[in-house]
């Protein structure tokens, strides 16, 4: 009843049925037209709506060149959302959308299309009482990320008048090296605060990557063996089975590494590496994951410990793939990586000496991500020589996706009437102990940012610590050598193998 | 599949679960509760239905716990237990053993059902209908941490509102209060954007919904202020109206699926807010197990306490203040009856 004066009386912490909902607020997503748009944006936008946990009057105003009306925009949110959306349709929630839906045509260039924005969102603070907080989602080529964002500040779209918010979302990739990314910083927080700048890394969003941390802070029987006294190697893995696709343009000259270390493999390395941070505040979490950035090294000889490959002709589960120099677009005498491998230390009191190795490929064996901690072998078996012959080292391994889940790798008796110890797994899989509560990082995310809530999002010292790192591989690459050749459906150049070979190590096959 | 035992015992029951997991493949047990379900045949087979879906969300054991009843003295000596057992595609995403209890064992359903609960794992009762009068006393129910009832299909709703409110244990829960959570939330998102002082709040709904009753007692209890309820018919609640020193704020639902949100100085709004399945209100429910200390509050708060202005006075409903940003409210043509 009484309270903090001003606090809303109808909230209470105890009250944890009330879910958390976004204040009054809009979405404005820059290249509507594009696939991301249509496969997880606008599905993840009705799914937040269907939970129940967008303001009353939420808006959503599309902007790109197709010459639509605001009906024919509805209709393509609409057929959006009855195909990729993860919540059943229900005419009443589409009802309540689409009362606050606008579209807006131009070019990033058009002065009279940006005025048109600002008047559409001018109209619908007054008819759907969005009370002029919007966030900005730039789902464009980063081509066009200056022109946005400048177009944005020309018209005053970025101004924070009193008690509203505007906020910028942006894409990977977050530039190219160090460099360009600050520029790309700099650029972006010359109009937007850095604090209502939200990078999406989609990956941050799942559940299986919060995950993580639940796993080692809210249990104990992790921690104690959490170090280099018990922990022999660490591999994390993100492999794709598909090719570049229609992405030549966008991927050549990027590689493998830029694509999905710099931003996915460090951030996992990050959240499985830090140190218990004081809270979840985003300030507490940041300063763990930038401390433990701050402390990765290099291996000295790149050469010997990093390992980047290309695709070639092969048959992949049963289709025929074409090499990665023969792809649409692919210039022959492409040096691009389309796998690449690295072997990273930490220097702190609880790694010192454990390598991470991260590997990453397009046209792998399947499409797998996980962190494996690998622990190391028992320092003295009791048994018979031979009896522990096929007893690997125990490993703890995240499945991020897909079947997501954890399952432990320990050595277990063989039934019968000799010893013989043998690997055996314990699983524990989220689609089974929790079916279909999972939401889809983007709902999660889209939701942070309407709620200002930073924790999921890297910021802008994360994306240039984390340039920091691989730019001398980068460096190292375009310097000498190329790309090893692996054929398509592997796991790999024979290279690879031989970089953990050298460390009397061996890849896990996720 | 499914496998049927007839004058069984629980141990057999539980070897015959292990059996059919081991049949359909899946030795591995992700269930994260055991779902006790208190109901008889006429409702066995919705309560059954509704917690096999909400098991797509919460993996469980759902047991059913059906008791015949015993119309001569010479059945009632006849004690059995017959069972039937699902697992696999045939029983969403969990086991189901569906006990029937005759003769006198009706009176023993704890014994039964004890060894069956999953090891280490919550058990939570829930009674669909006729539920005991203290739900923690009960034999059943002192076996769980949590314990739900439904006053909506009690006989008398706002007798057994009373009673929930004199037996309450830390655990118990209710689906009316279920039922009105996203109304809550809604609520409580427009306070947060328009944060005035309230002075009077009013609920309109169903007569014998006791949902109605527990969202005016829940505004009066958080408020405190003097909170009136009104009738309407239906279906369900129909609108809330909370009146500030600015003006009102109304949510107006008048057909159970897409209400108004109407503030002063705001445009109207549409929102859904439709009313649920008995399963997704089980979800809801089973997504946390601790004790919901608002409900404590809100349902021993009393429902004496409030304004209560139908039955003997509804022609009075007209004279009711229409709030300006007011449409013509469907809702109060359907509240003539």
């Amino acid at each position: 009843m009484s309270g903090v004066p001003g606090a809303n009386p109808l909230r209470d912490a105890q009250d944890r049925r009330l879910p958390r909902i976004a204040g009054p607020s809009g979405l404005v997503i820059f290249g509507v037209t594009g696939d991301l748009s249509r496969k997880k944006l606008m599905p993840a936008v009705y799914d937040l709506a269907n939970r129940g946990l967008l303001p009353p009057g939420f808006s959503l105003i599309g902007f790109a060149r197709r010459d639509w009306e605001d009906e024919d925009f509805a209709q393509v949110v609409h057929d959006a959302v009855k195909e990729h959306s993860r919540t059943p349709f229900r005419e009443e929630v589409w009802q309540q959308l689409s009362q606050g839906m606008r579209f807006v045509q131009g070019n990033f260039d058009d002065d009279v299309a940006f005025e048109t924005l600002r008047a559409t969102i001018e109209e619908l603070d007054k008819a759907q009482g969005t009370g002029g907080n919007f966030a900005f989602y730039l789902s464009v080529p980063p081509k066009f990320f200056p022109k946005v964002v400048q177009q944005l500040k020309k018209h005053g779209l970025a101004d924070q008048k009193d008690g509203s918010w505007r906020r910028a979302v942006i894409e990977k990739p977050f530039g190219h090296d160090l460099k360009s990314a600050q520029e790309l910083n700099q650029l972006v927080h010359d109009v937007f605060p850095p604090n209502e700048v939200f990078r999406i890394d989609h990956y941050l969003g799942k559940e299986t990557v919060q995950n993580i941390l639940a796993l080692r802070f809210a249990n104990t029987m992790w921690e104690p063996i959490w170090n280099r006294s018990y922990v022999d190697h660490v591999q994390i893995t993100m492999a794709e089975d598909i090719g570049i696709g229609g992405r030549a343009g966008y991927y050549d000259g990027i590689g493998a590494a830029r694509d999905v270390i710099q931003n996915h493999l460090l951030q996992l390395l990050a959240l499985t590496a830090m140190e218990e941070p004081g809270s979840f505040h985003p300030k507490a979490l940041v300063a763990e994951k930038l401390k433990v950035l701050t402390a990765v090294e290099l291996p000295e000889d790149l050469g010997k410990h990093t390992v980047r490959g290309q695709y070639t002709h092969a048959w992949q589960g049963g289709e025929e793939a074409l090499g990665y120099l023969e792809e649409d677009g692919i210039d022959p005498k492409s040096k691009t990586d389309t796998f690449a491998a690295i072997k990273l230390t930490i220097n702190n009191r609880r790694w010192a000496g454990v390598p991470f190795y991260l590997r990453t490929g397009k046209r792998l064996g399947r499409r797998v991500t996980e962190i494996a901690v690998v622990f190391k072998r028992a320092p003295y078996l009791p048994f018979e020589s031979g009896a522990t012959e096929e007893l690997g080292g125990n490993a703890l391994v995240i499945r991020v996706q897909p079947d997501e889940g954890v399952t432990v790798r320990f050595g277990s008796k063989v039934p019968g009437t000799s010893m013989e110890v043998r690997d055996v797994t314990m699983d524990f899989a989220y689609g089974e102990s929790f079916t279909e509560s999972s939401p889809e990082a983007y709902e999660r995310l889209i939701l942070d940012v309407l709620l200002g809530d930073a924790n999921l999002f890297p910021r802008h010292q994360e994306v240039e610590l984390s340039w920091n790192i691989l730019d001398p591989i980068e460096e190292y690459w375009d310097k000498h050598g190329k790309p090893a050749q692996y054929p398509a459906g592997t796991w790999g150049p024979a290279e690879a193998d031989e970089m953990l070979a050298r460390d009397g190590r061996s890849w896990r096959r996720p | 599949m499914k496998i049927d035992l007839t004058e069984t015992t629980s141990s057999k029951i539980n070897q015959a679960l292990v059996s059919a997991r081991r049949a359909v493949g899946a030795p591995a047990i992700g269930m994260v509760l055991t779902l006790v379900i208190v109901t008889d045949e006429e409702n066995a087979y919705d309560a059954l239905k509704a917690a096999s879906d909400s098991s797509r969300e919460h993996p469980s054991r759902i047991i059913a716990v059906i008791k015949r009843l015993s119309r001569s003295p010479r059945t009632r000596r006849d004690a059995r237990l017959d069972a039937e057992i699902r697992v696999g595609s045939d029983s969403g995403s969990g086991e189901t053993v569906v006990l029937r209890l005759h003769g006198e064992l009706a009176n023993h359903a704890q014994s039964v059902v004890l060894p069956l609960l999953l090891p280490d794992a919550p058990v939570v009762v829930w009674w669909p209908q006729d539920s005991p009068a203290d739900p923690a006393k009960d034999a059943l129910g002192a076996l769980a941490q949590r314990r739900i009832t439904d006053t909506y299909s009690a006989e008398h709703p706002l007798e057994e509102l009373a009673m929930r409110a004199q037996t309450y244990q830390p655990g118990d829960t209710d689906l009316a209060w279920t039922r009105i959570t996203p109304w809550r939330s809604m609520l409580a998102a427009a306070l947060d954007q328009q944060p005035a002082e309230v002075v009077s709040a009013t609920v309109e709904g169903e007569s014998d919904n006791p949902s109605c009753e527990l969202l005016a007692m829940w505004l009066a209890d958080r408020l405190g202020v003097p909170v009136e309820r009104t009738t309407s018919g239906g279906p369900g609640l129909t609108a809330v109206r909370m009146t500030t020193k600015n003006g009102d704020i109304v949510l107006d639902r008048a057909d159970g699926s897409l209400a108004t949100l109407c503030m002063v100085g705001q445009p109207d709004r549409a929102v859904a807010l439709k009313r649920r399945e008995t399963a997704e209100l089980l979800a809801e429910e089973l997504r946390r197990l601790d004790p919901d200390n608002i409900y404590e509050s809100t349902v021993k708060f009393g429902v004496e306490h409030l304004d209560r202005k139908d039955a003997d006075a509804p022609a009075k409903k007209a004279a009711d203040p229409t709030p300006p940003a007011k449409k013509a409210a469907p809702a109060k043509k359907a509240a003539a009856k």
